[in-house]
């Protein structure tokens, strides 16, 4: 039966880049497990030779003309980010102290 | 009763022939739909945001269409409310999240922009669960919309603002998206039809994505007709979505009034075994098997299919949708647009720790739920065994939808296993909240049309009942055409349709100005 541990919630929750609190993770750790037990069945189906399916209509290799079309301006662009400067979007440092 | 409480009542298709015989304006429906908003939303709140002024702009532009003699398309006119994960430009458009709070998009979600161009008065933005994920609208950021047949009961989810705007008269049409059950679920629970069409049929440009692979856009309405003239006018191929049919729709308001003569000799109807019985309210059950037998009565065949593998597609669904969600949601990374929190405790902060503050307070619970569960199911050690399974068992169900489509036209069941339920009830209890999908899911996973079409109230509890009509890709006329002759056969029993505004009035407290 897969369990979920709080510190495996919490490295998940790194992975996935959202800062969770300890209350958070006493809270979502066990709703986890929960879920988790319910879905663990689905390893049981016999499905080995089975191919299988990422989308339902098997749609491959979709291109549109190669032709130039109006698109947003820089502005309009912009007109939704948090900070920007010269035409572009500005983004917290992104290199920690010693890099 | 005033003319405009007479108006907000009447179907699409009847307000489209009043518009046309110039009995009304646009306008005048308009502000019949805007004051019917301003009188029950408070109690209902099926809107986060209400577009006044330019739903009466473009109400009046269509008028000017009408007096020079040039409709934009049948529904010019016709005011519509849309679901707050469609990208409107001008609009805000927020998904139910904190995360996207205020956020103004600078384009029209294809959906929209065909909603525009056939010159429906966008009303506004309805309430939905935090990024279509949930079955209640109770993880909407800006508060639960309540369903108008009782006020502490859910009207659905995740577009339980889109079913209760329809269903409480406050607009005649509107837009929902289902992803496992988002149109059909809320549509059962409120006594109005919701259409899932066949994925790939209408365009998923501008739709905020949940899970790509599921994930599709269709029509909330009071009636069949309604929501087939709804569908011709959103459906059909877009270059900017590539998954989008290149394929003309099948002929779906025609297909809507053949069935509405109620006709159904040489239609085999299949109802599916693994969807009822065990785990269905009894009321819910005994709806759905008198419906059945109308459909006899109707002249159709009914015969009993098997789908042995729709006993895992709730496994294989909560395995395949938080693994799409989990990587759509890494978009919202606080830099390009939405909310950008920069943590208290650390001076000048990198873009990570930025983003990890931002994720924390922009997220609700069951965000960030999925996240983690998909996160972990597409983590290596554990995608073979998780999402590669769910994968081969969405290739199964594929197969019974096959084989079951080889002995029927059309499937049935109902649509949801219960009524609405009160508010608060499953919210912290995520698997049982999961359940209302049990019915629905099977249809998303394997890209097939569905409808849910009242089909009565309970007896224990004078709540409505959802009945689900499947059909196989690409044929969504088959839907319409057995919805129409199920919604005329049983409003024939009934005498007037479920819904009246009559019923409903004194279950929603008048709101004074």
């Amino acid at each position: 039966m897969p369990e979920i541990s709080r510190d495996e919630v919490a490295h998940l929750a790194d992975l996935a880049r959202i800062e969770l609190s300890d209350a958070e993770l006493d809270h979502l750790a066990p709703q986890l497990s929960v879920i988790l037990e319910s879905v663990a069945s689905i390893a049981e189906v016999a499905a080995g030779d089975i191919p299988p399916t990422s989308h339902a209509v098997p749609l491959t290799n979709v291109f549109r003309a190669d032709e130039p079309e109006p698109c947003l301006t820089a502005e309009q662009a912009l007109s939704g980010a948090p900070a920007s400067e010269q035409q572009r979007f500005a983004v917290p440092r992104i290199l920690g102290d010693e890099q | 009763m005033s003319a405009g409480s007479d108006l907000v009542r009447r179907s699409a298709a009847d307000l489209a022939d009043a518009l046309a015989s110039g009995e009304t304006t646009s306008v005048e429906l308009t502000r019949a739909c805007l004051d019917r908003i301003a009188q029950v939303d408070g109690a209902v709140h099926a809107f986060l945001h209400v577009d006044a002024e330019g739903a009466l702009a473009q109400a009046a532009a269509s008028d000017a269409r009408r007096a020079a003699g040039r409709p934009a398309s049948a529904l010019d006119g016709v005011p519509i409310a849309v679901k707050d994960v469609l990208a409107t430009e001008g609009l805000p458009t927020t998904c139910g999240s904190r995360i996207l709070e205020g956020w103004v998009p600078p384009y029209d979600a294809t959906v929209v922009a065909r909603l525009r161009a056939a010159g429906l008065p966008i009303l506004g933005k309805t309430n939905m669960d935090e990024f279509a994920m949930g079955s209640s609208t109770e993880h909407s950021a800006y508060g639960p919309t309540h369903n108008p047949w009782d006020l502490d009961r859910i009207p659905g989810g995740s577009g339980g603002g889109s079913s209760a705007a329809v269903a409480a008269f406050e607009a005649p049409l509107a837009i929902g998206t289902d992803t496992g059950g988002s149109i059909r679920q809320p549509g059962a629970v409120t006594g109005t039809v919701g259409v899932k069409p066949t994925y790939g049929g209408v365009s998923r440009y501008g739709l905020v994505a949940l899970a790509n692979s599921l994930d599709q856009a269709g029509p909330v309405t009071r009636t069949v007709l309604d929501a087939a003239l709804l569908h011709e006018v959103i459906g059909g191929h877009d270059p900017k979505d590539s998954t989008s049919i290149d394929a003309p729709l099948p002929a779906l308001v025609e297909a809507a009034r053949q069935g509405a003569a109620a006709d159904l000799s040489g239609v085999r109807v299949g109802v599916v075994r693994e969807l009822g019985g065990e785990g269905y309210q009894a009321g819910v059950q005994q709806r759905f098997d008198e419906a059945v037998q109308l459909l006899v009565g109707a002249g159709a065949e009914v015969v009993e299919v098997s789908c042995p593998s729709f006993v895992h597609a709730l496994a294989a669904y909560y395995l395949i949708m938080p693994s799409e969600a989990s990587s759509n949601l890494a978009r919202f990374d606080a830099m390009r647009y939405g909310l950008r929190v920069l943590p208290e405790t650390i001076d000048n902060p990198s873009a990570e720790e930025v983003m990890r503050a931002t994720r924390d307070a922009g997220f609700g619970d069951e965000a960030k739920r999925r996240i983690i569960l998909g996160t972990y199911a597409l983590s290596s050690g554990y995608y073979e065994a998780y999402y590669g399974q769910a994968q081969k068992v969405r290739t199964l169900i594929s197969r019974d939808f096959e084989a079951a489509f080889g002995q029927a036209d059309v499937l049935v069941s109902p649509t949801a296993p219960t009524t609405a339920f009160p508010i608060g009830e499953k919210l912290d209890d995520p698997l049982a909240m999961y359940l209302n999908d049990i019915a629905t899911i099977p249809a998303n996973l394997a890209g097939v049309p569905g409808v849910s079409v009242p089909a009565g109230l309970a007896p224990e509890d004078g709540l409505p009942v959802g009945f689900q009509v499947l059909a196989p890709a690409l044929a969504d006329d088959r839907l319409y055409r057995v919805g129409a002759a199920l919604e005329a056969l049983l409003e024939k029993e009934w005498g007037r349709p479920l819904l009246g505004l009559d019923k409903l009035d004194h279950r929603i407290p008048e709101v004074t100005r």
